[in-house]
């Protein structure tokens, strides 16, 4: 007990006692799930306010949750992006493709290609949806779930693989932990491990693209268990005292790998709200809702594009998977969420409307998935031919010094020197095939 | 021109020759950059209208406009993020932490972003940025106005660490770390801001103006990174020092008769190994002196680097002056401060053998 100031009260004192409170989820492994306190508004029910209106007249939807799609798979209201057929059925293809990807790249964790991996099942509209409705070139700085942007984006999935099999095709020379992309052609920021770090980071981007009058704007994505994050916070603060042309997206997922969301202050408010402290403009949207997604992006970056300021958006929705490969969900939570998940699935839902509207078929999907599979593995044996992790077939050893400075420096060089030596004599008859990167 | 600089006018008045203290030098630095480049900016807690609490960034706002010279909230690690998406994007942000005892807040995007944005994306993105960062101690700032946190910076792999000590090389040296492709931590030993320190509290400090070391070119020149500079030439030992402690060893020297080869540092990365290792073949002995804490200060990395390359050559143990390990304290300042006792004691013992 820690000690009490010299007179005060210890023993005997009649003040009541205080206690602390600790967050608990409602569900654990075993139980069974009721998630009808999670309120879900008709589709198509909340009011779509003018892009340039003060945040101070959208409080409201930091509350609710932006639905299009309904239960009878039509689009409702005013939030309805009404999106072409073509549109709407490339969307439903990137979100295939990605997750096909997700299957193939899990599998290829298990068999040992590489050492970790992460899926973003059930999440898929939150970045394939948001990227369709940004220009090419606004740029992004994604989390780690956003594979979708890139596979919206046209990013050589060559490249992706490669990246994650850390082999000699790795652009990134082996140094980033699986699913760490980066590519500047694609206006794709490199990802970082720690987490929200991009966040502010993407502020500044959009800062220096209004500083140079330029018409591109900058979005970032952001788990609800990171809003935690001090980084956050300062960029939130940026973003409204600049005004700054950047979307806020937060990924409310429900789960910081074994944290719920209550760890991040889930129980007091939805996470949209955060954006009514700093002046923000916030939405929820239901992230499971493809054209909800899209629509909550195409606001926010017409705002922004219009300079009038910045959004953050809550995209509320659930990881139907572990957390990564290393994770194993079954340890913490019940198997009963994912089955009751209120919102029900975004590629199910996009796919069942695009058939209501008689622009798709049961048999069309069947041959969509089975073509994203066939690409995805045909891709995969690609990336297999230039290595996988821990056989050998990497980035040469001098690259291990590079990019560290612009221009090697003495230390450097030494060090360098030494490391080549050091493989010379472990290895006197070259590297061994297995467990050792050359 | 500030006011400050017009009262620091050279002697010689209506010659070509111009005396900066350093906050000029750097005021004059920014301003150079800023107008060869557009793309440098400068951000940080008062920079703008008000130039900076030690005015170092005075009337750059005027002439530049609020886009490039601005305030900012008080958020290390926002000043720090932001400034990482801005070189990001293709600027060249010089951000100001207003003092050094400050940054730690924005530790984490230092460390784990400016520094390995260029590794970990093999060089598709860089953040070219400058943190400028008055730092040190000696002007009774206590506690968490004093620190010299060098050591953290010079540990972190992709990060360059610049500390001038004098008016010409503070400007010279900021130029070149702006116009630097990789993320530079430049610490401005405020101390001597104003004129250089000969360690002794109670004795006047002179102006920078009355010390050739003040003489500022007009526009641009640049002083190479990784170049140390020879302040004094002698044949006893060898002193590696920066910042601060340039000055205070100068005096001691001075003042005890010693012929020691006094070297400024200026960049402990990239670091001038050659210039250290050819003055320590000749002395044959090596004083390192810092105002930082001892351990796991840069002096141990000095102490390590000249015990490996030039064991051969020392004829005594190499020595380090340092800062005790504890906190900057306030009132105990002095006792603190690594002044001509501890560093006379030092040479002493170098010298004896």
């Amino acid at each position: 007990m820690a000690d009490r100031p010299e007179g005060s009260a210890a023993k005997g004192d009649n003040r009541p006692k205080l206690s602390l409170h600790v967050p608990e989820p409602k569900y654990r492994p075993g139980d069974a799930v009721d998630f009808s306190h999670i309120e879900v508004p008709e589709a198509g029910t909340t009011p779509r306010p003018d892009e340039a209106c003060d945040p101070a007249e959208m409080r409201d939807l930091a509350f609710g949750l932006v639905r299009v799609l309904g239960d009878d798979n039509q689009a409702h209201g005013p939030w309805d992006p009404k999106l072409d057929a073509d549109t709407l059925r490339a969307m439903l293809g990137h979100m295939a493709m990605t997750r096909a990807f997700d299957e193939r790249m899990f599998r290829g964790q298990r068999q040992g290609k590489t050492s970790f991996y992460m899926k973003c099942t059930g999440e898929e509209a939150t970045s394939v949806s948001a990227s369709m409705a940004l220009a090419a070139d606004d740029m992004v700085f994604p989390s780690y779930r956003q594979q979708g942007i890139l596979i919206q984006r046209g990013y050589p999935m060559i490249e992706m693989i490669n990246q994650i099999y850390s082999n000699r095709g790795d652009k990134l020379k082996g140094r980033q932990l699986p699913i760490m992309y980066s590519s500047r052609e694609h206006s794709f920021f490199t990802i970082s491990g720690n987490l929200a770090t991009q966040t502010p980071q993407a502020v500044g981007w959009a800062m220096a693209s209004a500083m140079k009058g330029d018409s591109r704007i900058a979005a970032t994505w952001v788990g609800e268990g990171s809003t935690a994050e001090g980084d956050f916070h300062s960029a939130c603060t940026f973003a409204t005292v600049y005004n700054a042309p950047v979307i806020l997206n937060v990924i409310n997922n429900q789960w910081a790998i074994s944290s719920f969301s209550g760890f991040a202050g889930a129980e007091r408010t939805t996470f949209a709200a955060r954006a009514l402290g700093y002046g923000l403009a916030g939405l929820r949207v239901d992230g499971n809702d493809a054209l909800a997604c899209y629509a909550a992006e195409q606001w926010a970056a017409n705002r922004a594009r219009a300079n009038a300021g910045p959004t953050l958006i809550e995209f509320f929705t659930y990881r139907a998977e572990g957390h990564s490969t290393s994770d194993d969900p079954t340890g913490y939570r019940s198997a009963q969420e994912r089955e009751e998940w209120p919102l029900g699935d975004p590629v199910m839902r996009l796919k069942n409307h695009l058939i209501a509207i008689g622009e798709w078929d049961e048999e069309r999907q069947e041959k969509m998935d089975l073509e994203a599979a066939e690409h995805v593995k045909k891709v995969t044996k690609e990336a297999e031919a230039n290595g996988i992790l821990g056989h050998g077939l990497h980035h040469p050893f001098r690259t291990m010094f590079e990019d560290v400075f612009e221009e090697l420096p003495w230390h450097l060089k030494e060090q360098a020197e030494q490391a080549v030596r050091e493989r010379e004599t472990k290895f006197p008859e070259g590297l061994p095939a297995k467990g050792v990167q050359g | 021109m500030s006011d400050t600089a017009t009262q620091n006018a050279p002697a010689s008045e209506g010659t070509s020759e111009r005396r900066l203290n350093m906050i000029e030098a750097i005021n004059d630095a920014l301003d150079v950059t800023m107008e060869r480049d557009d793309n440098v900016i400068i951000m940080g807690e008062d920079v703008g209208y008000f130039g900076g609490v030690f005015r170092c960034t005075a009337g750059l706002q005027d002439k530049y406009g609020k886009t490039r010279v601005f305030d900012t909230p008080i958020s290390e690690c926002g000043i720090i993020a932001a400034a990482v998406g801005m070189g990001a994007y293709g600027l060249r942000p010089v951000p100001e932490i207003q003092f050094a005892d400050y940054i730690y807040p924005g530790l984490d995007q230092l460390i784990s972003e400016a520094a390995r944005l260029r590794y970990r994306s093999a060089g598709e993105y860089i953040a070219p940025m400058t943190v400028r960062s008055p730092f040190g101690g000696g002007i009774f700032g206590g506690q968490t106005h004093s620190q010299s946190p060098e050591a953290i910076f010079t540990h972190v792999s992709g990060l360059k660490t610049v500390i001038p000590a004098t008016p010409y090389d503070a400007k010279g040296l900021l130029i070149s770390c702006i116009e630097d492709n990789d993320p530079v931590i430049f610490f401005e030993p405020k101390r001597i801001y104003n004129g250089p320190f000969s360690g002794y509290y109670d004795k006047p400090v002179q102006p920078w103006k009355n010390f050739d070391a003040s003489v500022v070119p007009e526009g641009y020149y640049k002083i190479p990174l990784g170049k140390a500079r020879q302040v004094t030439e002698g044949e006893q030992l060898t002193i590696l020092a920066y910042g601060t402690m340039v000055h205070v060893v100068e005096a001691v020297c001075k003042e005890k008769g010693v012929e020691a080869d006094i070297l400024d540092l200026r960049t402990l990365v990239p670091l001038d190994i050659e210039a250290i290792e050819a003055s320590i073949e000749r002395t044959g002995r090596c004083l390192i002196v810092h105002e930082a804490t001892r351990t796991s200060g840069f002096g141990a990395e000095l102490s390590a680097l000249v015990t490996e390359r030039c064991f051969y050559h020392l004829e005594a143990p190499v020595e380090r002056v340092t800062g005790f390990d504890t906190p900057y304290p306030h009132s105990l300042e002095w006792a603190y401060f690594p002044g001509p006792i501890r560093i006379g004691e030092a040479i002493d013992t170098i010298l004896k053998d």
